[in-house]
């Protein structure tokens, strides 16, 4: 905890608003009639600039939490600021906006759009901001020289391979200069070579200031970050230092409490 | 997201699948093409129709006549005056006295034929184009000359093309000279238009039987005063003559407008049919609309996750029914356009599509488009984005 704190200090000077705060967040399922808590009390702050792993297993919450913190759901109790403004009782629209202007995704399948090309799927976010054609093709281009897929504009998304792919995912997240930038396991789908290409990628734009919050359920991706907060059963069982022995540990620990509860 | 990209992109999902694509716009390119060709086969036929009663002369209004006996009737002399005292109304008056079943005779031969007792002006109200010599002269008129204008029929039957000018042939046993022959109007067979003698009409009633003038056609000075000349006219002989059992006035116009009315009625009503189609086609348009929603809501997920609002989805996918439907549209108006002009030629009718009908029809599938596509497209809209990410 100690670790954590010091963690916080550091973040706090650079700024004192935390960029991501999660009050006291619960996500409810009624599944018949019992109710599944995704998310059980979660509370955390992330501060800009931070590369923050959160880890656990499948079915942690781990999942549900990354959804809250990319506006793409909301919670069922508790409060989200996003820098400073509470999300959580935005409407759609203005989600959308949230979601357009402060957050970047990466995601395990990609997810570009297949009928149209490179360029078009990374000019998206750009079209949805609503800036002139020139100005989208302008930054998205921009965007695809960064991850070095420039010559690769006019092609379709089917025609690159997995790692390009996801490099085209990540021009795209890029593309809008966000806030933040949210990985749900980007190297899920690549060979652990390019999966390595992907993650050393991502600590070079952190390297650069972006901040970035990255999904996982895998320790050794999660190692990579510079703070690890790992899931289990929908609360926050360990944050603090990724080092691995001690927040490995920790998820033993808490997996044995899961068999035996 | 800009209109301009909605309907590129709309563009490229229409080209994306084509067999598909096709599928969906027939219904809308039969309907269409269904509402250009009828709409423009019926104006051609109204048009041919139009053609046709503008030959009889729908600027003429008919007047028939009884003899009351008296004071209350009404000769030529006073029909001339009421034309006169209305030269904005009025711009010619012939009188009309036909001699039916004249027998006619030159040399050996004789037929059975009308004659018909006209004024000088009668050239004017038909339009009659005059080939050799002239037609009758207001001197002939007053002077009861023994004068005739022939039609190209009487023409050949007598004398031959081309040598009747000047000739002579009795009439009820009175004789004529030839001073005018008409130009040939139809094929120069008996019963046609270029079966026709005319005299004048001063002549004509001296011939016949009752002496009294029972027929009278006034040349308005435009189609479009025609209903109010005939009012007018009406409003003459009820002061004149006291009872409408003794004097009827009509004009061709009004048959026309009868008939225009009619087939307007029948175009309303075949349209109406085709326009049943373009409703299912909607109705088909609509249907692959919440097929595409569905195969689509990943890519609407993912919209979402960067950012599209409910409103730019739905405006996407608006803009995609109304594309298909319009581009289907604008198919169907190409090959309705084309049959329509090519079973014109076969019925002999100039059937063109008119501007009018080709932008009501663009217009009508675009908007059967969007009013279909407008459920898929709430649909679409209203997807939650983590479900629409997660579909498979």
């Amino acid at each position: 905890m100690m670790n954590n704190a010091v963690t916080l200090s550091k973040a706090e000077t650079a700024n004192n608003i935390p960029l991501i705060e999660l009050k006291d967040i619960y996500k409810i399922y009624h599944m018949g009639d019992t109710d599944v808590h995704a998310l059980d009390g979660v509370s955390m702050k992330i501060f800009k600039g931070e590369f923050v792993a959160i880890v656990g297993q499948s079915g942690s919450g781990k999942s549900t939490c990354m959804n809250i913190i990319g506006c793409l759901d909301v919670p069922s109790v508790g409060k989200y600021y996003l820098r400073g403004k509470d999300v959580s009782t935005m409407n759609d629209d203005e989600q959308a906006e949230i979601r357009n202007k402060e957050l970047g995704f990466i995601f395990q399948q990609y997810n570009l759009i297949p009928k149209i090309n490179v360029q078009q799927n990374v000019e998206l976010p750009l079209m949805y901001a609503g800036l002139s054609e020139r100005e989208q093709a302008k930054r998205a281009l921009a965007s695809l020289d960064k991850v070095g897929l420039k010559s690769k504009a006019k092609n379709m998304p089917q025609q690159l391979s997995g790692g390009q792919q996801q490099r085209v995912s990540i021009a795209r997240a890029l593309a809008g200069d966000p806030s933040i930038i949210l990985a749900d396991e980007p190297t899920g789908a690549l060979d652990s070579k390019t999966g390595k290409e992907v993650l050393q990628f991502l600590k070079q734009l952190h390297s650069e200031g972006n901040t970035i919050v990255l999904i996982t359920h895998d320790n050794t991706i999660a190692a990579q970050a510079e703070r690890v907060i790992r899931v289990q059963d929908g609360q926050i069982v360990y944050d603090g230092e990724p080092d691995i022995s001690k927040f490995a540990q920790v998820a033993h620990a808490g997996d044995e409490d899961g068999d035996g509860a | 997201m800009t209109l301009k990209k909605s309907f590129q992109l709309a563009l490229s999902n229409l080209m994306f699948d084509k067999m598909r694509s096709l599928l969906t716009m027939l219904g809308m390119i039969i309907g269409v093409g269904a509402v250009i060709i009828l709409i423009s086969l019926m104006s051609g036929m109204m048009g041919m129709m139009n053609d046709e009663f503008a030959k009889l002369g729908t600027d003429t209004v008919t007047v028939s006549v009884q003899d009351r006996g008296g004071s209350r009737s009404i000769d030529e002399d006073d029909i001339y005056k009421f034309a006169q005292d209305n030269p904005d109304m009025f711009r010619g008056v012939s009188p009309s006295v036909t001699i039916a079943g004249a027998f006619v005779k030159s040399g050996s031969n004789d037929i059975t034929t009308n004659a018909t007792g006209v004024s000088e002006e009668y050239i004017n109200i038909k339009q009659l184009d005059v080939e050799q010599g002239r037609f009758l002269s207001y001197i002939d008129i007053e002077k009861k000359a023994k004068y005739c204008v022939i039609g190209t029929y009487i023409e050949r039957e007598f004398f031959g093309q081309g040598r009747a000018m000047g000739q002579t042939l009795r009439i009820n046993g009175k004789t004529f000279t030839v001073i005018g022959v008409l130009k040939e109007d139809d094929d120069s067979t008996s019963g046609s238009t270029d079966d026709v003698m005319y005299i004048p009409y001063t002549t004509a009633v001296t011939m016949s039987a009752s002496k009294f003038i029972s027929s009278y056609t006034l040349w308005t000075t435009s189609v479009d005063i025609v209903d109010t000349a005939i009012a007018k006219t009406k409003q003459f002989l009820e002061n004149k003559i006291g009872d409408s059992d003794y004097y009827n006035v009509s004009s061709i116009k009004q048959i026309m407008d009868m008939a225009n009315t009619m087939t307007g009625t029948m175009q309303t009503l075949l349209v109406c049919i085709a326009g049943i189609s373009l409703l299912v086609s909607g109705i088909g348009i609509m249907n692959i609309m919440l097929v595409s929603v569905t195969e689509r809501t990943r890519e609407i997920g993912i919209r979402k996750s960067l950012g599209a609002k409910a409103k730019d989805i739905k405006t996407q996918f608006v803009i995609e029914a109304g594309t298909v439907s319009g581009v289907g549209g604008l198919i169907g108006i190409a090959v309705g356009s084309v049959l329509a002009v090519t079973f014109g030629r076969l019925l002999e009718l100039n059937a063109v599509p008119s501007v009018g009908a080709i932008l009501i029809s663009f217009g009508i599938s675009v908007g059967i488009g969007v009013i279909f596509g407008y459920l898929p497209a709430k649909n679409a809209a209203n997807l939650n984005p983590i479900d629409a990410l997660r579909h498979e």
